[in-house]
């Protein structure tokens, strides 16, 4: 009987066990599988917000060539065509060194001015393996203002530099809605009277809407702690959309500033949005891959 | 002696598996795409696809993270990730089948085999049945397998913008290398 039912039993063995083994296929695969970060990715479309960085960095060995515009103001009229017969223009170059750092160099026209940054990602936000919420990136510029003295002024090169140093401290929430934060503090080498700061602390807040898999809506206001005397400034303001095309990203806004390097944005945006000094402008952003 | 009779029994649906299942496996497979448009061909490489193969009744199942598909261009893998397959909601793709028309003995012959790969593959949470040709091959105890197959991306729901005609075809050609091992 007992030799029966062993027999039974081995039986039900080779039964039951072939069965197991084939359903296990995918479940030895899935198990021991090893674990990847996952990077938050497009926080931003570009590496602007609007006027502002963004954390985002060009990908090593890709080259940004970015073409920045702004029409003239908007309450002008219909005699300038609401701004559209005037311009200030930004080329920048941006150039990903590694995946954290990133080099550029750019020319404004407003004052002539030639910048040049550094931007290393300190933190990228992450999940899985170590779970990092926020990405956070160092920034440091410089600008120099190449506008000829006025005849008989006895100002030294020196007096041509602005520098910004800022960090970048961004959150993806979900796919839709990113937002950043960005402190900096800007200095100038030069400024008009004694009674205006030479230094100037500025906290930036932006924001991404991030309406469809290829566009979005942003917002960005940096506001100063500190303001010069002797003339009317105002915290810089932007709205505008995102457009991402794949190669190309078109960011079209409306801000009250006129220049678009750091320097001049954050401490000297002349523009009160409110009683219509409003710039039009874009930025078209263009990736291309060296290596 | 019921006892004893209990333990074979417990003993022989724990070890039978291991004994007699013959089966073999991979981590780092490879599986590659191409795309063929009027623009510009687009290609990429993962090489962690999991994979495995019993051999005695042919079930073959490949697993793959689609994040480790790597590009020539990294803002192309960037918008493949997350626009066109969603890795983040759908962080891997699948196939669960068998492979027909091979005994373990043609294999052993150490020639290559021609077989048939029947059964359902997923990606982005859509599974279709497909059937395609693929061959098998033993070397140095392993078993290599390939196959080449093509799929379409609309079919697996990913939403190609029209603008992109020119840029990602609407067939995607697919390469599958594994080099499975029965080193567990």
């Amino acid at each position: 009987m007992n030799i029966f039912l062993s027999h039974v039993l081995a039986g039900l063995c080779l039964l039951l066990s072939a069965p197991l083994a084939a359903q296990d296929l995918m479940g030895m695969l899935e198990q021991d599988e090893e674990e990847q970060p996952e990077y938050a990715v497009n926080t931003f479309f570009t590496t602007r917000v609007i006027n502002g960085q963004s954390i985002e960095n060009p990908y090593p060995g890709d080259l940004i060539f970015i073409i920045s515009h702004h029409f003239g103001r908007l309450n002008q009229g219909a005699y300038e065509l609401w701004g559209l017969d005037q311009a200030t223009i930004r080329l920048g170059l941006e150039y990903g060194v590694s995946d954290r750092l990133a080099v550029s160099v750019g020319r404004s026209s407003y004052e002539k001015t030639f910048d040049g940054f550094i931007k290393y990602k300190l933190l990228r936000q992450q999940s899985g393996v170590r779970n990092v919420p926020v990405a956070l990136s160092l920034f440091s510029g410089a600008y120099l203002k190449s506008l000829k003295w006025p005849e008989g002024s006895d100002f030294e090169f020196r007096h041509r530099m602005s520098y910004v140093q800022q960090a970048m401290i961004a959150r993806q929430f979900s796919r839709q809605v990113s937002l950043q934060l960005t402190p900096a503090w800007v200095h100038h080498n030069l400024v008009p009277t004694t009674d205006d700061p030479a230094d100037y602390f500025v906290l930036g807040m932006g924001g991404r809407w991030r309406f469809s898999d290829w566009a979005g809506i942003s917002l960005e206001y940096f506001y100063r702690f500190q303001e010069p005397e002797s003339y009317d400034t105002y915290n810089s303001f932007a709205v505008g959309v995102d457009l991402d095309t794949g190669g190309h990203v078109f960011q079209l806004h409306f801000t009250n500033s006129q220049p678009m390097f750091e320097s001049g944005f954050l401490s000297d945006t002349r523009g009160d949005f409110l009683d219509g000094d409003i710039y039009f402008g874009f930025h078209i952003t263009r990736t291309f891959t060296l290596r | 002696m019921l006892r004893k009779t209990l333990l074979v029994f417990v003993l022989g649906v724990l070890i039978t598996p291991v004994l007699f299942a013959q089966v073999y496996l991979t981590r780092n497979g490879t599986i590659r795409f191409f795309s063929e448009a009027s623009l510009e061909n687009i290609e990429a490489t993962n090489r962690q696809v999991s994979s495995a193969l019993n051999i005695e009744n042919g079930e073959f199942v490949f697993r793959l993270p689609m994040r480790s598909f790597a590009f020539e261009k990294a803002l192309m893998q960037e918008h493949f990730n997350d626009n066109f397959v969603e890795s983040h909601k759908y962080p891997n793709a699948s196939f669960e089948g068998e492979i027909h028309g091979f005994r373990e003995a043609d294999l052993l012959s150490g020639e290559e085999i021609e077989v048939m790969v029947e059964g359902e593959l997923t990606i982005k949470d859509v599974t279709k049945g497909i059937t395609e040709r693929g061959t098998l091959r033993m070397e140095d105890g392993d078993i290599l397998g390939s196959a080449v197959f093509v799929i379409k991306p609309e079919e697996y729901n990913i939403r190609i913008p029209t603008r992109y005609v020119r840029n990602i075809a609407s067939e995607i050609e697919v390469f599958v290398d594994v080099r499975l091992s029965d080193k567990l």
